[in-house]
Parts: structure tokens; C-alpha cells; sequence
């Protein structure tokens, strides 16, 4: 064993130990942490909601009282967007942005480091608060100002959304000088691959509206422990000016947890089609587009606070205006699709499904921009429905089929394939059980936040709840077929599917730890 | 094949016992308005069907028919300027179409102006209950004015001993009643914190937010009672403040202001009254469970970290002044209201002679007892 130690390693593979882990810059591995965290969060917030479904099952309070209710329901939200579906989405950036332009790796690997270490402890000052006095925060993961000013433990939760949001403005600035310094020659902007550019969009919105919610956050603790009132209406602060600074931040948060899920159907899609995109350049331009609109239609999560008219009016209209690029998209993927030689891998199914019923978010929120009727649909169920269907089968759908798309290039195993076509079968029927009776109930009334509800509801509620814990028992089973093909399964080529197409799929399989530490030439005839 | 049926069928029955899960739509709700409103919601669920039959059928027709086992080869085709510039301009002709019925009703429903022969009501947020003050309505020389609670029972819902009434969670002491066919005005404010006002059948729903006030217009055409929630997240007991409208003919609503007025007469007569510490007890702890308990709880104890506990609180042991202070003005900056407009002299007394007397407070303080003239007396030196 000695001689080999003292052999000098040209490859410089992995450290051993814990150490790799706490210390490394490589992209690969900093990918690999992300995405673990990711499900970690995904399983901690998924396990909230199932606490919170178990409440809703039926009507009375059986298992929770309205106060840990509320902090679920808090804490559901906060966790699965800024530790499930962000770190996710950063993961996959981390694996794939590299080797998609034919980069040795990130930019600024020591940044990467300690963006990714800073989530962890972020997620833990944010938990800590379960074991204090007054407990976890409870006003809803859009912290309404005055409800959150007098809550307690709030200054928690404000260090720990500025952790997370350091972390992510720093992970965005990686991802930007990546893309624009690190592509191999060859690779102009307008070849580079749909995932590639639906993350430099994703970077530029993070950038854009971070320091905002940081403002947001900040301004709120100067209210609750420094006695301003920028939110207090009885010290001559405006409790509507704290939701338009945060929906300034939330509008493109939302389109940032599902732009890259774009760029990844696109994908999957085209090489379970085994055909090229149908339009990458205007693939390219409805990403714009939607990010361009993202900044001007934050007011319609507020017709009901008592805008004039003209402003009513302006957030509708330039809300309906983001259905023409999305459009595009969906008539894109269709196009694809048609005259293709396709099969159904698991990755195709969950990109399947991810289309239709991102499309039925779609058609909802489409509904919710007409005022006159969202002043219905607001803070009801409908609302509920509406948001789950474009992020559990939206984002996290297009999540997992990223993962069974590439997992054998991370782990050289492939994946039980029988396995993930159960999964996928019971995820989709599970989140359709689970959400579309929630139209239902939105619609005949139901308000969202909710401890407790009339008896008109119960029935659909009931079965809202076993849906719920059908989706989340099968997520264990995709814990299963993760672990087992990191240490299992059968070989993979390099190639991995057929009809891909792409520079990370020219390596083998798994990945060599440094993958282009030379630029891959690149000719007019390569499929980037 | 008979018997899945049956069972199948059983099932349902069981499951579906009641006929409400059949409302899995909006209610038409009875005013002009909101028949506009479920006409307009009905249009745009159409168009999405239709666009989604169209997409999808494309799609999944697509899907079936270039499976690889029917077509080995693909084909190659990229870009189509006709089908892109087909697919982006239709559905902006679409997107028109729904944006222009919208857009005039709209319109209509920011109609806020006060209308001749109506009337306006103030709305008021407080966690977790509404006040309601009748702006047109004189009682001697403040407008009519009290607050709405919820009033099903904490053993229906906390302990769930109880069975459920047929409106459980949608039952309030104090309904507010108004005319059919007259234009009435929601001012719609807030006490506290952001609350919302929402009634589904008349399309109304407006924040509460404090230091804006909002209006909402509705003429409503059917008597009736008619049920509605809080819909912006107000904290602990948000969904615990239902809204209850009675809509009634002109002369039904001028009887019940009348009945009203002779109420607060009533009232004043009761203050002036010598109250013995049984009564004032026995109706203490009755405004105790169903005003202060949700916060300070039942035994007293309060919740740690959020409401303070009232069994060996000094104040309520020993200062009497100081207990009336804080339930005339509430404590600013914390979520302790001032009940000074949502308890009459007496069941003020009452309360606070209950808190002072409950829980061993009386043998481990002065046990002193607060009469409505203790109430009154303050109200002459303050307000």
C-alpha cells in the first residue's frame, strides 16, 4: 500500500474521508452535496406536510393545535423552496454546467465551497427554532408584515433567510462568470445547451431580486427590535409596502424554482424523442421573455389589498401577457414530440407528466390573472392547487426525471428501471390525488392556512390527505433506487441513452473526477 | 364484475355520505355582481378546456402514434416560422378576448361611490373576531356598533367530544344584518394585524389592513343567511372568525335597529345595578371562555412565549387600576386588544373580577372584586 501512496497521483482523484466533503472545490462533489441536502430538505419539509395533511384529514384538531399548525405550514413552504427545489436546481447546475460547455470546472471553486456550506448551517438556525420558547416561525413563508413583526424568534429566521440568501447570490455569480468565461471554443451563446442558458437566465433573477428579500428581512427586524415602522401603519409605516417589496422578490423567485426545470424537459424530452428541439433559438428568446415579464406582474399575488383600478389593470393584463412565452414553450415540446421514435423511460415519464400538468398549473394561474374572479380565487384552496401543480409536478417532477436522467453519468450504475416506473407511477397519481381535489374546495370557498374547516369540506379534504401520503410514502422508494444505483446496477456506457445529445455524455460514465481539463474540440458537426 | 360495483358503490356512500362534496365549483352567489363574476370564471374555465383538448389531444396522439415500436425512424425537422409565428399570434387573439370582458367588469365592481338610500358599514379586523359599526345608525351618539364571535363550542373542535353542528366554525354570536336591494358600503379596516373580509356569495373580498380602509360595494338581491371567512393569515385563531351576514327585508332591518337601540338602554340600567360577586362570577367565566381563553387559556396558564400567564400574575393578584388599564387600552405592541368598545361595563367587571378570583389569585392576592361602577369611573377620568 505504501508504494502507492507514495506514487504521484497525476489524476488527483478525491480525498478520503470526511474532509473531501467539508474541503472540496470540485464541482462534481459540490453537486452531489447540494443535491443530497436537497433531499434531506425535500423528506424534512415533506414530512411537515404530511403532519399538516394528518390535520386536514378530517375537521377538528386532533393531532396539532392552530399555533404548531401554522408553523408547519410556515416552515413546509420556506424549506421546500429555499432548501428542496433552489439547492436542487444549484446541484444540477454544479454537475452539469461544466461538463454541458466543456469546462474543467466552476469558475470560483472556493466560492462554490462555501456557498454550499452555508445552507446547512443556514437550515439549522432557521430549525433551532423548535427548540426555543415561542418556537418556529408561524406567519406563513410570506411573513406578512405586522402579523411577523410581533412574533417571536423572528430574528432567527431573518439571519437565516440572509445566510441562505448570501449563498445564493454567490452560487448565481458562479454560475454567470462560468458561463461567460468558461465555454469551450466553439461554443457560442446561442449553441449552448437550454440547461445551460435557462441557468444563466435562473442567475441574472437571483442576482436581481436577493438583495431584495434582504431588504425585506432587514426592514422587518429594524421594526421588530429597533422600534421603526417601516410596516407599522400606527407609526406612519405601510403594511401593503412590505408585500410589495416581497412580491417584487417572490414573482421571479417563482420563475427561478421553474426555469431550469424548462431547460432540463427540453432535454429529456428531445432525446427520448430522438429528435433535435424543435426551436432552440425560440426556446431561448420565451426564457427571456418570461424573465423580462417576471419584474412587472408581482402585484396580481395582491388584487385584494385595494389598488386603484389602473394598477388592477396593469398587473392583469401583463400577467396574461407571460401565457404567450409559456405558450411557446408547451407548443415547443409538443413539436418535439411529434413524428419522433420515442420511448418511455422513467426520465420521459416524469418529463411527460411535467408538460401536462405544468400546463394544468398553467391554466389556473391564467384563471387567477383575471381579477374580477381571482377576487374568488384569492387565499383559497384554488390558490393551493394552482402553486403545487406547477411546483410538485412542475419543479420537483422535472427534478427527478433530471436525476434518473443523468444518474447513470454520475454513478456509472444504471438505475432499476422497473423500480423508477413504479415510482414515477405512484408519485403522479399520489400529487394528482392530492392537489386536484383542491380546486374543488378552493373554489366552493375554503381559505388557505387553515387549522380547521366547515364540514362541506371534509370529504375531499380526506381524500387530499391520502394522496398526500401516497406521494410521500413513495418518495422513500426513490431514496431506494438512488442509494442502490450509487453502489449497484448495471454498467452504464458512456453514451447512456441513445438519442442524447451533449458534451457530458462524450465522457465516461461515471464522470472522471476532472472531466476537460483540456477544451473538447468542437467542429460544426458536434451536438452541444 | 356486479360485486366490485357494490362495493365500489358502498364505498362512495360511505365516503360521500353528505351531498356538499358535490360543490366543487364557485357558488353564483346573490348579487348582480357576483353572477358576473361566476359567468366570467365559467368563460375562462371553458377556454382552458377547450385549449387544453386541443394541446393535450395533440400531444398524446402524438406520443401513441411515434412510439418507437410504430416509428423507427424519427424525423429531423427543426424550426417552422409559419407554425411559430401561428402559435404565438393566436394566443394572444385569445389572451384579448379574455382580457376585455374582464377588464369592463372590473370596471364595474370599482364602482365605490355612496349611493342614494344606501348605507355603510364599517368592517373592522381584530385577532380573531369582526366589528361591525352601522355609520348611518345613531345609538344615542356614537353609530351602532358590536363585535361578532365565533360561537361553536371548544368541545367541538379542540376536544372534539362534541359532534359538530351543521354550521360548525360558521356560527357567530352577533350576525350582521342588513336590507336586500339597498347599495351597502364595507369600509374595511383593521384593529391589529392584516385580516381579510370574505363573501363568497356576493364576490366580496377585501384585506383588512390597518391604516388603509377599503371599500366594497354590493347590493344583494335574496334574503337570506349567508357565511364567509378570514382569508388573509392573522395568526393563531384564523380560522376561527367567520363571517355571518343576514340579509333581510327593509322593514325586518329597521326592527331589528330598533331592537338594537333598546338593548343599549337596557344596558344602562344594568350598570346602574348592584351586582353581587356570584353574578359578576358566574358571568365573568362565561366572557372568560369565550373572549380571553384562546390566548391566556382556560386554566389561566397562558401559552409561554406568546401570552402571558394569568394565574399568579401580579397584576391580577394585587392592582386592580393597573388590570382595568390594560383591558381598557390594550398593551401597544403586543397582540393584547383593548376591549374597551368589545365589553360593556359589566361584562368588563365581570371578567376581570373572574380573572381575580379563579385559579388561587384570590387566596394568594388581595381578592379584591371590580364592580361596573369601578368601569364606569374610569371612563369619566380617561375617555
Amino acid at each position: 500500500m505504501s508504494a502507492v501512496v507514495e506514487h504521484h497521483d497525476h489524476d488527483h482523484g478525491p480525498k478520503k474521508g470526511l474532509t473531501r466533503w467539508l474541503f472540496t472545490t470540485n464541482h462534481k462533489d459540490i453537486g452531489t452535496l447540494y443535491l443530497w441536502f436537497s433531499f434531506l430538505m425535500f423528506l424534512t419539509g415533506g414530512a411537515m406536510a404530511m403532519g399538516i395533511r394528518a390535520e386536514l384529514f378530517e375537521p377538528g384538531l386532533q393531532l396539532l393545535d392552530p399555533i404548531k399548525y401554522n408553523q408547519l405550514v410556515t416552515m413546509h413552504g420556506l424549506i421546500m423552496i429555499f432548501g428542496g427545489v433552489m439547492p436542487a436546481f444549484v446541484g444540477l447546475a454544479n454537475w452539469l454546467i461544466p461538463m454541458q460547455i466543456g469546462a474543467p470546472d466552476m469558475a470560483l471553486p472556493r466560492m462554490n465551497n462555501l456557498s454550499f456550506w452555508l445552507l446547512p448551517s443556514a437550515f439549522t438556525i432557521l430549525l433551532s427554532t423548535a427548540f426555543m420558547e415561542g418556537g418556529m416561525p408561524g406567519f406563513g413563508w410570506t411573513f406578512y408584515a405586522p402579523l411577523s413583526t410581533n412574533y417571536p424568534n423572528i430574528a432567527y429566521f431573518v439571519f437565516a433567510i440572509h445566510i441562505m440568501g448570501i449563498s445564493s447570490i454567490m452560487g448565481s455569480i458562479n454560475v454567470i462568470v462560468t458561463i461567460m468565461n468558461m465555454r469551450a471554443p466553439g461554443i457560442t451563446l446561442m449553441k449552448m445547451p437550454l440547461f445551460v442558458w435557462s441557468w444563466l437566465i435562473t442567475a441574472y433573477l437571483l442576482i436581481a431580486v436577493m438583495p431584495v428579500l434582504a431588504g425585506a428581512v432587514t426592514m422587518l427586524l429594524m421594526d421588530a427590535y429597533f422600534g421603526t415602522s417601516f410596516f407599522d401603519a400606527a407609526g406612519g409605516g405601510d403594511p401593503v409596502l412590505f408585500q410589495h417589496i416581497f412580491w417584487f422578490f417572490g414573482h421571479p423567485e417563482v420563475y427561478i424554482m421553474i426555469l431550469p426545470a424548462f431547460g432540463i424537459t427540453s432535454h429529456i424530452i428531445s432525446t427520448f424523442s430522438r429528435k433535435p428541439l424543435f426551436g432552440h433559438a425560440s426556446m431561448v428568446y420565451a426564457m427571456v421573455s418570461i424573465a423580462v415579464l417576471s419584474f412587472v406582474v408581482w402585484a396580481h399575488h395582491m388584487f385584494t389589498v385595494g389598488m386603484p383600478l389602473v394598477a388592477e389593470l396593469f398587473f392583469m393584463w401583463a400577467t396574461m401577457l407571460i401565457a404567450i412565452p409559456t405558450g411557446v414553450k408547451v407548443f415547443n415540446w409538443v413539436a418535439t414530440i411529434f413524428k419522433g421514435s420515442i420511448t418511455y423511460e422513467t426520465p420521459m415519464l416524469f418529463a411527460i407528466a411535467f408538460v401536462v400538468l405544468f400546463t394544468i398549473g398553467g391554466f389556473s394561474g391564467l384563471m387567477l390573472a383575471i381579477t374580477p374572479a381571482d377576487f374568488q380565487y384569492h387565499d383559497t384552496y384554488f390558490v393551493v392547487a394552482h402553486f403545487h401543480y406547477v411546483l410538485v409536478p412542475g419543479a420537483v417532477f422535472s427534478i427527478m426525471a433530471a436525476v434518473y436522467y443523468w444518474l447513470p453519468k454520475w454513478t456509472g450504475n444504471m438505475y432499476d428501471e422497473t423500480m423508477g416506473k413504479l415510482h414515477f407511477w405512484l408519485s403522479f397519481i399520489g400529487v394528482n390525488v392530492t392537489f386536484f381535489p383542491q380546486h374543488f374546495v378552493g373554489l366552493a370557498g375554503m381559505p388557505r392556512r387553515y387549522a380547521d374547516y366547515a364540514l362541506q369540506f371534509a370529504e375531499w379534504n380526506a381524500i387530499s390527505s391520502i394522496g398526500a401520503f401516497l406521494f410521500g410514502a413513495s418518495q422513500l422508494l426513490f431514496l431506494y433506487i438512488v442509494v442502490k444505483s450509487v453502489f449497484a446496477g448495471k454498467k452504464a456506457t458512456a453514451q447512456v441513452w441513445d438519442g442524447a445529445r451533449g458534451l457530458e455524455w462524450t465522457v465516461a460514465s461515471p464522470a472522471p473526477y476532472h472531466t476537460f481539463e483540456i477544451p473538447p474540440k468542437i467542429t460544426k458537426s458536434t451536438k452541444v | 364484475m356486479k360485486k366490485e360495483l357494490g362495493l365500489i358503490t358502498l364505498l362512495s356512500i360511505s365516503l360521500f355520505s353528505s351531498a356538499d362534496w358535490l360543490d366543487v365549483n364557485m357558488p353564483m352567489g346573490v348579487t348582480d355582481i357576483s353572477q358576473d363574476v361566476f359567468g366570467l370564471h365559467m368563460l375562462m374555465f371553458w377556454i382552458m378546456v377547450a385549449i387544453g383538448v386541443v394541446v393535450f389531444g395533440v400531444l398524446f396522439y402524438a406520443m401513441w402514434k411515434y412510439r418507437r415500436s410504430n416509428n423507427k425512424k424519427p424525423a429531423k425537422f427543426e424550426e417552422n416560422h409559419k407554425l411559430e409565428m401561428a402559435w404565438t399570434i393566436v394566443p394572444t387573439i385569445i389572451l384579448v378576448l379574455m382580457a376585455l370582458p374582464a377588464s369592463s367588469l372590473l370596471k364595474k365592481m370599482y364602482d365605490h361611490d355612496a349611493e342614494e338610500g344606501g348605507i355603510d358599514i364599517q368592517v373592522i379586523g381584530w385577532q380573531w373576531k369582526w366589528q361591525y359599526k352601522y355609520l348611518d345608525e345613531k345609538v344615542g351618539e356614537k353609530p351602532l356598533s358590536f363585535f361578532s364571535n365565533l360561537t361553536t363550542p371548544a368541545d367541538q373542535y379542540e376536544t372534539n367530544q362534541a359532534e359538530k353542528g351543521a354550521h360548525y366554525l360558521l356560527e357567530v354570536d352577533e350576525e350582521v344584518v342588513v336590507p336586500i336591494n339597498t347599495p351597502i358600503r364595507f369600509l374595511i379596516t383593521s384593529n391589529d394585524v392584516i385580516h381579510s373580509w370574505y363573501m363568497s356569495d356576493f364576490a366580496v373580498k377585501q384585506d383588512a389592513i390597518p391604516g388603509f380602509i377599503n371599500v366594497a360595494k354590493t347590493t344583494i338581491n335574496v334574503p337570506g343567511t349567508y357565511r364567509g371567512n378570514c382569508t388573509e393569515l392573522c395568526g393563531e385563531r384564523h380560522a376561527y372568525m367567520p363571517i355571518v351576514v343576514r340579509a333581510v327585508t327593509e322593514e325586518e332591518y329597521q326592527d331589528w335597529i330598533q331592537q338594537k337601540r333598546d338593548a343599549a338602554e337596557q344596558l344602562a340600567f344594568l350598570t346602574e345595578k348592584e351586582w353581587t360577586v356570584d353574578e359578576l362570577l358566574s358571568q365573568g367565566e362565561e366572557i372568560y371562555n369565550t373572549r380571553c381563553a384562546a390566548c391566556h387559556q382556560i386554566n389561566g396558564a397562558g401559552i409561554p412565549g406568546f401570552y402571558p400567564a394569568l394565574a399568579g400574575s401580579a397584576v391580577v393578584m394585587n392592582d386592580k387600576s393597573a388590570q382595568i388599564e390594560i383591558l381598557m387600552e390594550g398593551i401597544r405592541g403586543s397582540q393584547m386588544q383593548s376591549f374597551a368598545e368589545q365589553l360593556n361595563e359589566v361584562e368588563m367587571a365581570s371578567v376581570i373580577t373572574f380573572t381575580r378570583m379563579s385559579w388561587n389569585n384570590d387566596k394568594n392576592g388581595d381578592g379584591t372584586v371590580v364592580v361596573p361602577k369601578d368601569i364606569v369611573d374610569y371612563k369619566n377620568i380617561n375617555l
